[in-house]
Parts: C-alpha cells; sequence; structure tokens
C-alpha cells in the first residue's frame, strides 16, 4: 500500500522507561513489516538524533516519531515544539505515547501539532495492543512523506 | 479502551465533493461499533462556514476529526488545512487527509501544513471500507482525542 515495504522503517522512540522500551521493542518485532527501532533515553538525545550530530552522525532519518511526555533533560513537551517548528523536521509525523491522561497534556501536544496522542495503557497485553495498531496504521494505511 | 469519547457520540466532518465517496464512507462509518454523526461539507467554503458555526451553521458541534479531501470546488483542501492549522480555535482537532492523490508533492506539503495523516483513498470499494474502518479503530478506540 506504500513505498515503506521497500525498505525497513526506521522508528525512534523517545522513552526513559527501560520497561516500555522492552514491550514497545517486543510488539515492533512481531509486526509483519521490516522496522528499525532506534531508542533515546532523553529529549537532548532526541534533538541530536534528529540533527544526526554527534554519535548519531550516521543514523537515519526516522519515518515516524514515538515521543513520551515526560522525560529528562529536555522535556517531551519541548521536543515537540522544536519538531514542529522546524522546516526541516516538521514534516515527520509525531505520536505521542505518555502516561499522563491529563487534559491539559492532551490539548497542549495537540496545538503543538502532535499527530496524535495515545496514553500508555498499564496493562501489558493491551500496551502490546496499542503499539501494534499505531504500527498498523502509520505504516499500512497512511502515506508517510519521503523525504 | 479506556477512551472517553467513546462514552458519547462522535461528531466526524467529512469535507468532500464526490457523491459515491460520500456515500462509501457513510456506509463504512455505519457499519462501525462506535456511535459517530457524520456531516458533510461539499466544498472548503462550506468547511469554513461550518468549523465558524457561520450562518445554518450556528448550532453545530465542534467536529472531533475531520477528513479533509485535497481537490474541492471553490476553496481547495490544501487552503482550508492551511488556515484550519492556523487558527487557534481549530487547530487541535485531528484532520486526516483522505484523497485520491498519491503526488508526493501533495503528501508532503500536507505534513508541513501539520494534517494529523495522510491517507490515499483506494479506487476498491472493500480496501475503501478496510481504509475507512481503520480510521475509525486507530482515531477513535486508541488515539485520546483533544477534549471539546
Amino acid at each position: 500500500m506504500n513505498n515503506y515495504e521497500q525498505r525497513p522503517i526506521e522508528i525512534l522512540l523517545v522513552e526513559d522507561n527501560p520497561g516500555d522500551v522492552k514491550l514497545t521493542r517486543e510488539a515492533l518485532k512481531e509486526n509483519k513489516m521490516a522496522n528499525n527501532l532506534h531508542v533515546v533515553g532523553d529529549g537532548e538525545q532526541a534533538m541530536d538524533f534528529l540533527h544526526q550530530s554527534g554519535v548519531y552522525v550516521n543514523k537515519p532519518r526516522p519515518d515516524v516519531i514515538l515521543l513520551d511526555l515526560n522525560l529528562p533533560k529536555k522535556d517531551g513537551r519541548e521536543v515537540l515544539a522544536e519538531i514542529k517548528e522546524d522546516d526541516d523536521l516538521k514534516q515527520i509525523p509525531v505520536v505521542i505515547l505518555t502516561m499522563s491522561q491529563s487534559e491539559e497534556d492532551i490539548l497542549t501536544s495537540y496545538d503543538l501539532h502532535a499527530n496524535c496522542y495515545i496514553t500508555k495503557p498499564l496493562d501489558m497485553n493491551q500496551f502490546i495492543h496499542v503499539v501494534k495498531t499505531i504500527n498498523n496504521f502509520w505504516f499500512s494505511i497512511v502515506k508517510l512523506p519521503s523525504k | 479502551m479506556t477512551d472517553d469519547s467513546t462514552m458519547r457520540p462522535v461528531d466526524i466532518l467529512l469535507v468532500e465533493d464526490n457523491p459515491a465517496d460520500i456515500r462509501l464512507t457513510r456506509e463504512a462509518l455505519k457499519e462501525n461499533k462506535i456511535v459517530n454523526t457524520l456531516a458533510v461539507a461539499l466544498d472548503g467554503v462550506e468547511a469554513m462556514k461550518y468549523l465558524h458555526k457561520q450562518g445554518k451553521y450556528s448550532k453545530v458541534t465542534k467536529p472531533d476529526l475531520i477528513l479533509l479531501d485535497l481537490n474541492l470546488p471553490k476553496k481547495d483542501g490544501r487552503e482550508v488545512l492551511a488556515e484550519l492549522k492556523q487558527d487557534n480555535n481549530l487547530k487541535r482537532i485531528p484532520v486526516v487527509i483522505l484523497t485520491s492523490s498519491q503526488a508526493e508533492e501533495d503528501i508532503l506539503k500536507s505534513y508541513n501544513l501539520h494534517a494529523n495523516c495522510y491517507i490515499t483513498k483506494p479506487v476498491d470499494f472493500d480496501q475503501f471500507l478496510k481504509v475507512v474502518n481503520a480510521i475509525e479503530d486507530f482515531w477513535f478506540t486508541i488515539v485520546k482525542l483533544p477534549p471539546p
């Protein structure tokens, strides 16, 4: 259905919780589409990765970003705002994936042009279901920008 | 799942000028388990009137999701998207571009204008239904929509 079936999908996960990283990795592994999951643990690393600076010089541009809101060093809200104001980065879809259910976080994220906002389920099976649904929607239904 | 928006009907605004696509979308949404209302605007000018609650639209509720075609009479979908996403009262409403265009330029431009996602309409009927159902499943059971 889209061009991305030809090469692995590059996903950047910005997440500081090792348990959630592990679950996301497992859920993505089961998926039928080949994907490379890149993980960074804080907001500064996320921006370095996206700007391919320092140790990230050879890293690919992600097709989709999964972004937690509560992160060390640089907050997810700041990362989101920077991405969506940057002409070279703003076209990359950003999926907010967070524990926060606060209305303020939901509204702020959409106002900052998050592509969608998803609350992490506490239940492990539900979590895996959510990651699989994200994967299926963004990689087999949606057309991604191919810059 | 745990989404509050499943408790009340979801209001969808479809901006589409093709009668066959309107009918198909309506049918696909009917089959879905989530209660929804579908309003249709046939061109970009009507869509903006609806969203600004002008004239006959004074009593409509703000939609939870907008399905927006790109090629529309009077005011183009690209213009509608740009206006929506620059309007502080409207920009938080998720906009799903649902169009026949597969042009890379349209895809890139839509994301740059902050479309929430871009989907190409499949020509095949069953595929079209599948896509509309996938939009619903994703946006109404997985995603947290902005509170009204």
